[in-house]
């Protein structure tokens, strides 16, 4: 698990040439190293060994409902911002089998079935993608009853964060303050410049790590180069979540009619949710065997949007897709604020770009704020 | 799985009976049936599979604890059939998209039957067809619909294990794209601009198709409940605006997204006939 410490202040200069090394060192610390790699039109987290693994000389263009893969000659290493899956499927896992129960004569026994710990370093990890984990580790580890799981799975992350040096169409983190560079919550941090990384330890392991590799004092006006990269990262994000009167106003927005409009376009297919860093609906399923003598039981993603999600005790308290639709996105800006003492959306715009019909949150909130 | 003796004693004395019947369908969803090779063993001592014509010339008669069936009803000799196997039936499962919703063949119900026998067969008066071909539930009480084309064994021995530990099935009514996403697939729609149709159709199947790089053509069904029960139509309405105005379909080929395997279930029936005269 990261500590939140305060990034080293003095960050080292790696060649890009020498970026091999880099992997090599996570890799001799026994880490498993996972990067975003071209799969499918997009990327996805998957194993990474070779710098030629990453996804050198493309980028990604997103708007809502859609993502393509363009070429581009810039030789940057980390031009392609964001794929589908944020680092959310490493601690909170899709499927996690949770206990085999297992009758004996007159009895049963039901077994925890802990994951197996595989140390894994998320190399590309995204400012958002910090900020989600840091809402999800307050979801599942705080209070006196931390998710073993969770926990699991989460202390064998060493997480390699990436400040971003391009925006969007989607993003909106800077509205939000959670990027687009990467303050808190990452072991390392790299800023990708023409022809070098500044690497910075924010852990006690990301410290340990920085000896093995080759690097140089950074230069000041590399330094400078950085701030100026992240600044226009974030001047150039044309959209943003307007969050001085959340939570109230989406409360009193509460028989808002444009809810109905949203509704009309919304398919409850729950795509948002599911590419969401930080939403953490699940359900629980027992698995049995046709014997009657042994059952799995797990815990899958699950969304707020599906019919049983919404279905208790003999009743559907959330029959229409208003009342879904509603629902997800006044807890997500604004009751989340309340439950967890955060907002849960952190500005990643994944829910804008997979929606399969492209409905908007950063459009959906004014027009909800506005009066009717 | 609630009983108090040990397993093997109840299972001898009170081992439900099994009965599986075929309807007009291609026999997909029974060989779905003996595709579960590593339960099949395991499946015959808990049920006493009495009448199964496709596996074994042993048939015995009726009634039956558990009826699976196959296939729509598309004759009416079958139409009669099917009064008689549900009169045998404690429970009644329809197996696959013919059975559970009218199957491909039901393209016919939008097309001239008498014509097609007269183009077809130098003797169209000895063929005995119906005008339509419709789902069990048009006839008779199901108990249980399993969608799919064909069904998934998986979710079929689940439906079995608890009907035989005695309690409610769960069959989920969720889109394809939860589960497309917890395995994660990229989405074809997001990503390549394919019609899917997963964001409407049931899950069940463990979204094969777009983790094929296919688009979903909705064998499953549609999602949530097709108009009556809890549930609601899925917002087939929305997506096929999204398949003709931004990834450029023409209204005919909206119209055969949803007229497809499952074209007869009411919300992608109904969708497609939104796109007749658009």
């Amino acid at each position: 698990m990261t500590p939140i410490t305060s990034p080293s202040a003095s960050p080292g200069l790696l060649a890009k040439s020498s970026f091999q090394r880099f992997i090599d060192a996570l890799m001799a610390g026994g880490y498993r190293v996972m990067g975003q790699r071209l799969c499918d039109g997009a990327v996805k987290w998957d194993d990474v060994r070779l710098v030629s693994d990453l996804p050198i000389g493309w980028r990604d263009a997103q708007e809502p409902g859609r993502y393509r893969l363009e070429p581009t000659d810039s030789g940057r290493f980390f031009e392609v911002v964001n794929g589908p899956e944020s680092v959310k499927r490493f601690a909170f896992a899709p499927r996690e089998p949770l206990l085999v129960i297992e009758r004996s004569s007159k009895s049963f026994q039901a077994t925890p079935t802990l994951p197996k710990g595989e140390k894994t370093a998320l190399l590309g990890v995204r400012a958002c993608d910090l900020a989600g984990l840091a809402v999800q580790d307050r979801v599942f580890l705080r209070d006196a009853y931390p998710d073993p799981y969770y926990r699991t799975r989460r202390a064998d992350l060493f997480l390699v964060a990436v400040n971003c040096a391009r925006a969007l169409p989607t993003c909106f983190c800077a509205s939000l303050n959670t990027g687009p560079k990467a303050q808190a919550g990452f072991d390392l941090a790299l800023t990708e410049l023409d022809d070098a990384f500044l690497i910075e330890a924010g852990s006690q392991a990301g410290r340990e790590l920085m000896p093995r590799l080759p690097l140089a004092p950074a230069p000041e006006q590399f330094l400078a180069e950085a701030e100026a990269q992240a600044e226009a990262c974030a001047n150039s994000q044309t959209r943003r979540v307007e969050t001085a009167q959340l939570p109230q106003a989406l409360y009193d927005a509460h028989e808002h009619p444009r809810w109905d409009q949203v509704a009309a376009r919304c398919l409850a297919c729950g795509n948002c949710t599911m590419v969401c860093p930080t939403c953490f609906c699940h359900a629980v399923e027992d698995v049995p065997d046709l014997n009657g003598q042994r059952a799995e039981q797990a815990r899958v993603w699950d969304s707020c949007f599906t019919q049983e999600h919404g279905y208790i005790h003999g009743k559907n308290i959330r029959p229409a897709v208003k009342d879904r639709y509603r629902m997800w996105l006044t807890h997500k800006l604004a009751s989340w604020i309340d439950q967890f003492g955060t907002s849960g959306c952190v500005g990643c715009g994944r829910c804008i770009t997979w929606c399969p019909v492209g409905i908007d949150l950063t459009e959906e909130l004014p027009a909800l704020l506005k009066k009717a | 799985m609630r009983q108090q003796q040990p397993a093997k004693t109840t299972k001898a004395v009170t081992r439900p009976r099994l009965g599986v019947f075929k309807f007009a369908s291609c026999d997909g969803c029974q060989l779905s049936v003996l595709n579960l090779e590593d339960e099949l063993v395991a499946l015959g001592q808990a049920l006493d599979i009495v009448y199964f014509p496709e596996a074994s010339s042993a048939m015995k008669a009726g009634p039956y604890d558990i009826v699976l069936v196959e296939g729509s009803i598309t004759t009416s000799e079958d139409a009669r059939r099917i009064l008689n196997v549900r009169e045998q039936a404690r429970t009644l499962i329809t197996i696959g998209a013919c059975a559970t919703a009218g199957g491909i063949q039901a393209l016919r119900n939008w097309a001239d039957v008498e014509a097609f026998k007269r183009a077809v067969y130098p003797s169209p008066q000895y063929i005995d067809s119906l005008g339509a071909s419709t789902p069990i539930s048009e006839h008779v009480r199901v108990d249980y619909e399993l969608w799919g084309c064909p069904i998934d064994k998986g979710q079929l021995l689940r439906l079995l294990i608890d009907l035989l530990a005695g309690v409610q099935p769960r069959l989920p009514t969720q889109s394809v794209c939860l589960e497309c996403k917890r395995q994660g697939h990229v989405c074809v729609m997001v990503a390549r601009g394919l019609p899917c149709l997963g964001p409407v159709t049931r899950t069940g199947c463990g979204a094969i198709c777009p983790g094929m790089g296919r688009d979903c053509y909705g064998c499953f069904g549609p999602a949530e409940g097709p108009s009556a029960g809890p549930g609601l139509p899925p917002n087939t309405a929305s997506l096929a605006s999204r398949f003709h105005h931004d990834l450029q379909l023409i209204p005919v080929e909206v119209l055969r997204r949803f007229r497809g395997i499952n074209g007869h279930a009411k919300p992608f029936k109904d969708e497609s006939h939104a796109w007749e005269d658009a």
